[in-house]
């Protein structure tokens, strides 16, 4: 039998998302987002355009005020992993008990899920470290701990707040690439939320860009590169094309947003 | 280098030592002040006794006074414990709810600011034929709201952010409880045990006053309580001084054990090296 490849359904779609606060904020207004299976989607813009009230909608953290979320199939129980923008680690716990937790509330002991965890540890470089506890460990450690305690769960959709805004910049570019490798090796879909659009070029097969006040999507700019990237990416002419296209719609915005 | 890291430890070493000398030496200046001013002035003895007094007394009847001292700690303790696993339960409640703690929460306070020399006639009133039990009650009732309000903070202040993680991996309510709120309480929790020691202690001997009972079951309180009567003062010095290692005694045990329990973790009791 001969079948014609099927354009690939969406994993999830937001379709004229409002969100409006308690107080009246209107943190969203009218966000269409379409997201397929496999893809890495970065969300650009300004502070407080309500990038991280998208991924804790997506998360199922607060509901929508307007418009509909739909997952692929009817199955709720989509397997998700949130990374926050602060690590948030138990510091009563030591690493191989905080990476544990996900497991741990799906009912599965230490003892039977402990080489997953190693393994998680292993990817996110912290052999050694694994008894130690959040508060002798360093603010990229940290984030490390907390990256890996969302890859423990296989996620068939990993949700990041600005996972390496507190990094610097080697530790960055680092973190950078093996997300890249992960991300690559595992099949998975990442929305992921960042300030640096260098970052978000060099990462994402898709760009969103978004305006304040209210919070909307303003561009959606797929980055036709193919993967794997070399570091040399980040210094050719097409990635700073895309760049300067990007800058150029935030700062367009914000002059509307000024004027 | 070595000789650095060595110079560093003898430093915290020295540290420790003075940690306990400072408050010796104060505790003695104190004595010695009171044993020259007793000297000097020539006050009489059911006025002032001196310190040596004191300590000769309490040597002396110290068979008297030991049981009684007994009987005043197993009423402390029995309170204590009846105010931690009462306080902590009704805490677990009020954290269930923002109603359950809104309707209740106001009693626990009137249960708190009545002053327990007023209602303890009553409670040894109504439980006439046990007086121990009595005592046990008021001591309870002072002891217990420092529990139930710092457990019920604590159990609500758990961090927000990873309230967020729980409920996204799809936690219960009991595990959100279990293995985020409990432990995140227990700093606060402790906190209240320490006050909580005391006032145990506190209420036992209020309430040992009140109840001016004789016979056999009877605590420190009231050999203080008969010892004044009688003008036995140096003998009622020597009850309170009793009294109050006791009290020390439960704060110090209660910080060993509160230190214990968070060491690898609370600021409260970590040493930052920065
Ligand atoms: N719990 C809340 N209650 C009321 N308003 C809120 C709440 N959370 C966010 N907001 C408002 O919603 C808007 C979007 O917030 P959001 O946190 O999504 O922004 P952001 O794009 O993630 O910003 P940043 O890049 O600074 O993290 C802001 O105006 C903010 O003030
Ligand atoms: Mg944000």
């Amino acid at each position: 039998m001969i079948m014609t490849a099927p354009m690939p359904v969406s994993l999830l779609t937001l379709k004229d998302i409002d969100k409006v606060y308690q107080d009246g904020t209107v943190a969203l207004q009218g966000v269409n987002l379409d997201v397929k299976p496999g893809e890495f989607i970065s969300l650009v813009g300004p502070s407080g355009c309500g990038k991280s009230t998208v991924l804790r909608l997506v998360a199922g953290l607060g509901d929508p005020t307007g418009g509909m979320m739909a997952w692929q199939g009817t199955n709720e129980q989509h397997n998700l992993a949130f990374v926050f923008q602060d690590p948030a680690l138990m510091p009563w716990a030591n690493v191989v008990d905080n990476i544990h937790l996900p497991l741990k509330l799906k009912g599965q002991s230490l003892r039977s899920v402990r080489p997953q965890i190693q393994s998680v540890i292993n990817t996110v470089d912290l052999d050694g470290c694994e008894y130690r506890y959040p508060r002798q460990l360093s603010g990229g450690m940290k984030m490390r701990v907390s990256i890996a305690r969302a890859l423990v769960t296989k996620p068939q959709i990993l949700l990041m707040d600005e996972p390496f805004g507190a990094l610097d910049e080697m530790t960055r570019s680092r973190l950078n690439s093996d997300l890249l490798h992960l991300w690559e090796a595992n099949h998975w879909t990442i929305l992921f939320v960042t300030h640096n659009i260098y970052e978000a070029v060099y990462l994402s097969t898709r760009v969103i860009v978004m305006a304040a006040r209210p919070g909307r999507v303003v561009a959606d700019i797929p980055i036709e590169a193919s993967y794997p990237r070399p570091n040399s990416f980040r210094t050719s002419s097409q990635f700073n094309h895309y760049c300067r296209e990007i800058m150029a719609i935030l700062s367009e915005e914000k002059s509307i947003g000024v004027g | 280098m070595k000789k650095q890291v060595t110079q560093v430890f003898g430093k915290k070493k020295s540290e420790a030592i003075w940690s306990w000398l400072a408050p010796a030496f104060v505790g003695l200046v104190t004595v010695v002040g009171w044993d020259v001013f007793v000297r000097i002035t020539n006050v009489p003895p059911y006025l002032l006794p001196g310190p040596g007094v004191v300590i000769k007394t309490l040597i002396e009847e110290w068979g008297d006074l030991f049981p009684s001292l007994l009987i005043t700690v197993q009423i402390t303790v029995m309170a204590f414990l009846a105010a931690v696993v009462s306080g902590v339960l009704i805490a677990i409640l009020f954290a269930q709810s923002k109603w359950v703690e809104r309707s209740f929460f106001p009693y626990a306070v009137i249960l708190q600011t009545t002053p327990i020399v007023a209602i303890a006639p009553l409670i040894i009133i109504w439980l006439q034929n046990n007086t121990f039990m009595a005592l046990v009650v008021c001591a309870w009732i002072v002891a217990f709201f420092p529990i139930v309000s710092n457990t019920t903070l604590g159990l609500n202040s758990a961090d927000h952010t990873l309230q967020n993680l729980f409920e996204i991996y799809g936690a219960s309510r009991w595990q959100t409880l279990i293995h985020l709120r409990l432990p995140s309480a227990l700093p606060y929790f402790l906190g209240g045990l320490r006050i909580s020691g005391g006032l145990a202690l506190i209420g036992a001997v209020v309430a040992e006053f009140v109840a001016g009972t004789g016979g056999t079951r009877s605590g420190i309180a009231y050999q203080i309580l008969i010892s004044s009567f009688n003008l036995q003062i140096p003998r009622m010095f020597a009850a309170l001084l009793m009294t109050t290692v006791l009290g020390v005694a439960i704060f110090v045990g209660l910080t060993i054990l509160s230190d214990r329990l968070l060491a690898h973790w609370h600021e409260s009791a970590i040493k930052r090296e920065n």
